[in-house]
């Protein structure tokens, strides 16, 4: 089946605050390999400008990937999530995620083309502080692949 | 200009892959089961995407010589990178070539990232602001 392509231009109401932790982005930099202090010591972050540890480039897609959910899960978009590959990805930032970071995501539908038997959904996410504040956005391209493909997930 | 960045190696392990699997939320079964990833027509287990990318994205940082200098960052999930069940894993090496200095601070990098020689990502680049 493919994609409703009425869902371009929707947007969805903001996710409920994700509250960035100093150990998570521990946790995070660590299981990247990422060494740099500023990820892992708050005195080394604070020394470059930031109230707590800065999160990794690629940090924000742990709050995201769970955030865009609210597009996947959508019944009516007609999605088969066992046929999804991951095409693109963007980010673009304000500045870095930081420990203390209370983020809410606004996610958006921006494109769903066809070509050759696939679908092809870019969604945006925009991401911002609950006081308002942008932070980053976040673009991602997902294929559905055909299902005479058999369905690479 | 084209100035050319010192290639980064990072070797990728099973290992690895439940290590950020727990980190990121990302469970996918093709990241951690043999069984299900040859289901689904892969050759074997294959490392997230993300993953990949956080790895360049460390090349990033490492040559902007800052934590938090990437300004954007983008690429294409081109070819999978297979990780077999061994102590050494796999490799993924990253090249960067720059491709534009602007005059407001930032510099462009056009990245590369290879999997036993072969390009596992494309049109993938970064805007880095150097301290």
């Amino acid at each position: 089946m493919p994609l409703d392509p009425s869902f371009v231009g929707r947007s969805w109401p903001p996710t409920a605050p994700y509250l960035v932790g100093r150990e998570k982005i521990r946790e995070f930099a660590a299981a990247i390999g990422a060494a740099e202090s500023e990820y892992h010591d708050p005195e080394a972050a604070r020394a470059i400008g930031y109230a707590d540890v800065v999160a990794p480039p690629t940090f924000p897609v742990v709050i995201t990937m769970a955030s865009s959910r609210q597009i996947v899960d959508d019944p009516a978009l007609g999605i088969d999530y066992s046929r999804v590959v991951h095409g693109d990805q963007k980010f673009a930032y304000v500045r870095p995620v930081v420990a203390g970071d209370s983020l809410v995501c606004v996610n958006s539908v921006e494109s769903i083309t066809s070509r050759g038997g696939h679908d092809f959904l870019t969604t945006r996410t925009d991401v911002s502080t609950e006081a308002g504040e942008p932070v980053l956005t976040v673009w991602s391209k997902l294929v559905q692949r055909g299902p005479e493909d058999g369905g690479t997930a | 200009m084209s100035e050319i960045l010192e290639p980064q190696t990072f070797r990728v392990t099973r290992a690895d892959l439940v290590r950020y699997a727990g980190a990121s939320g990302d469970f996918n079964p093709i990241h951690w089961s043999e069984r299900i990833a040859t289901q689904v027509g892969l050759p074997g287990v294959i490392a997230h995407g993300m993953y990949t990318m956080a790895l360049v994205g460390r090349a990033v940082t490492g040559w902007a010589g800052a934590a938090d200098a990437v300004v954007e960052f983008s690429v294409r999930f081109s070819r999978p990178v297979p990780v077999p069940d061994t102590d050494s894993g796999t490799e993924v090496v990253v090249s960067a070539v720059v491709k534009d200095v602007t005059d407001d601070g930032l510099t462009k990098l056009a990245l590369t990232a290879t999997c036993h020689g072969e390009k596992v990502l494309s049109m993938a680049q970064a805007t880095i602001r150097k301290r």
